[in-house]
């Protein structure tokens, strides 16, 4: 079998019980791909592990089970290729804005100059349209500021795949949606592979190029696989009148308010874990 | 808290202090009774108040303003072993507190650090902490004494001991209480455990370990002066106990506005440290 870029083979977590009890098991046997290039996002209800797979996708956390193989090789641990962008910024509140960059810089070129992280640093805060804050602590900046400072930091190290942890959901809907288009661009311009956990619909429908669709925990599934058939570029303005819109975030919401929960006691039979379903709601049938 | 006005509450506190200053210079005014008549050489021998079988009278503001203005004048003069200048004897002092100190700091700061750092430390060295922290200080004299055999190291080593556990247990608290996400972004940008600690680690918890080096300051302070004036020799303590052996109440009350005055400085010196290590989150 061919494997993709990001290969997610066969995952668990599962975490002591209480008093000696059996161990909770969080999800398990979760296999899925991310192919070089790719927008994924994952759906699904708070408690079903989403977190837990992006830390393990990250090094940060451990699967009880299973591996992940990015480009062939089993990850061990975090690594500068793969970077991450808290859901709370995770700014280091004593480095102005532009030092937290510059420790990302230099992290990734130890042996660089001075004036060549400088001048990095300068190239990220220009993009991320923070020029004019790049002197100011975190304390000082509203939090669409701090998050792009967070997409700056993690964006500077030049990673291979960029791992989001709901990113923009502390945010208003307005900067929400401000950031969601910077990132399309930003991840468009630079083919990133990117995978990002999100609980909003439409966040998914405008980023992903496939949405898994999670069951609730415990023992939580990957039931299936929406691909987002939706031609590209999209834009917040353009997106929701593009034909097959309804359909897919229909489709994506019905799994969220009902099957989400009914898919978590069974599975319906033929189901496998190994290749789960795709599903294409916006191509009309 | 409503905001204060600096000015009013300035003030205020120049008034509380004249009618302080006041209250002690009516009640001194006072007649001293007891004029007996004494020979005169007797007097002048034991003290005119021990003659007279009466006490000594409390001195007045003016005495002691005097008095102050005294030790200003030549503050580090020596004659003799008995009598040196006050400000030779904070020197002393002082010298004493920050050697302490500063040994303590050396071996606190690293400890804490790697105590925060493991939690299995955390726990095997947490009871020893727990039993040797609320020891008064002056508990160790004679043991110092005995095993150190000198007298200015042992109150070196009192100042040390007294000062290691906040610094210790802040320490320890600081490192071990960084935030979870900030760890996380050192592992995702692969920094080294040394960056990680310097870079990371130690900004975080800079706070909360000045935080235990003023605490510590402070006690070290309040310590040296219990602990020379039972080790003698020199020392502002010392200098207290040999001016009440002369019955020198001024000289005392003096030496009380100095010890607290150089107390204020060394706590805001480090709150000083403190404000400048801070972030707001």
């Amino acid at each position: 079998m061919r494997r993709s870029f990001v290969s997610v083979e066969g995952i668990a977590r599962r975490f002591p019980g209480p008093r000696g009890g059996p161990a909770q098991t969080v999800f398990e046997n979760v296999w899925f791909g991310i192919e070089e290039g790719e927008f994924v996002c994952l759906i699904g209800h708070s408690g079903c592990g989403k977190t837990t797979i992006l830390n393990i996708l990250a090094g940060l956390d451990r699967a009880s089970e299973g591996a992940v193989v990015v480009a062939g090789r089993e990850i061990d641990g975090p690594s500068l290729d793969r970077a991450v962008i808290f859901q709370s910024h995770a700014l280091l509140p004593w480095l102005t804005a532009e030092e937290n960059i510059a420790f990302a810089v230099r992290s990734r070129h130890p042996d660089w100059s001075r004036a060549q992280v400088a001048a990095e640093c300068r190239r990220w805060i220009d993009l991320v349209g923070l020029s004019a804050a790049a002197g100011k602590k975190p304390a000082q900046l509203s939090g669409g500021m701090k998050q792009r400072v967070g997409i700056a930091r993690a964006l500077s190290v030049r990673p291979k795949i960029l791992l989001m942890d709901e990113p923009f959901s502390a945010l208003d809907a307005l900067t929400r949606g401000t950031l969601q288009d910077e990132v399309n661009r930003i991840v468009a311009e630079t083919k990133l592979t990117a995978f990002m956990i999100t609980h909003d619909v439409d966040e998914a429908i405008l980023l992903a190029d496939r949405i898994l669709l999670m069951t609730n925990g415990p023992n939580a599934k990957i039931a299936e696989v929406v691909v987002n058939t939706l031609p590209r570029p999209r834009t917040r303005h353009d997106v929701h009148h593009l034909p097959g819109y309804a359909e897919l975030r229909n489709h994506i919401l019905d799994f969220l308010v009902d099957r989400s929960k009914r898919l978590a006691e069974t599975m319906p039979s033929g189901w496998d874990p190994r290749s789960i379903p795709e599903v294409r709601p916006a191509v009309p049938a | 808290m409503r905001a204060a006005r600096p000015f009013a509450s300035l003030a205020l506190s120049f008034l509380l202090l004249a009618i302080f200053v006041g209250v002690w210079q009516l009640s001194s005014l006072t007649p001293r009774g007891g004029e007996a008549t004494v020979d005169p050489e007797y007097a002048a021998l034991v003290g005119a108040a021990a003659a007279t079988g009466g006490q000594t009278p409390f001195p007045s503001p003016l005495e002691v303003g005097a008095r102050i203005l005294e030790h200003l004048a030549d503050p580090f003069y020596v004659r003799g072993t008995n009598d040196q200048g006050i400000g030779v004897q904070l020197a002393y002092s002082l010298g004493r507190v920050l050697a302490g100190y500063g040994i303590a700091a050396l071996v606190a700061i690293p400890l804490g650090f790697v105590i925060g750092m493991s939690p299995l430390l955390y726990g095997a060295l947490n009871p020893f902490i727990q039993v040797l922290r609320p020891i008064s200080p002056l508990a160790w004299m004679p043991l110092a004494l005995y095993t150190i055999k000198d007298s200015a190291v042992s109150s070196i080593f009192v100042i040390f001991i007294c000062s290691v556990w906040p610094m210790l247990i802040n320490t320890a608290f600081g490192v071990a209480s960084v935030r979870r996400e900030w760890l996380n972004v050192a592992r995702t940008l692969e920094c080294s455990t040394l960056r990680t600690a310097f870079r990371v680690i130690l900004p975080a918890a800079a706070p909360t370990i000045m935080t235990g080096m003023r605490i510590s300051i402070g006690i070290a302070w309040l310590v040296i002066v219990a602990a020379e004036m039972l080790v003698g020799g020199t020392g502002i303590g010392y200098f207290v106990w040999n001016q009440w052996n002369n019955l020198s109440l001024a000289d005392i009350v003096t030496a009380i506005l100095v010890i607290g005055l150089v107390g204020m400085v060394l706590d805001q010196l480090l709150a000083m440290a403190t404000r400048a290590v801070s972030y707001q989150e």
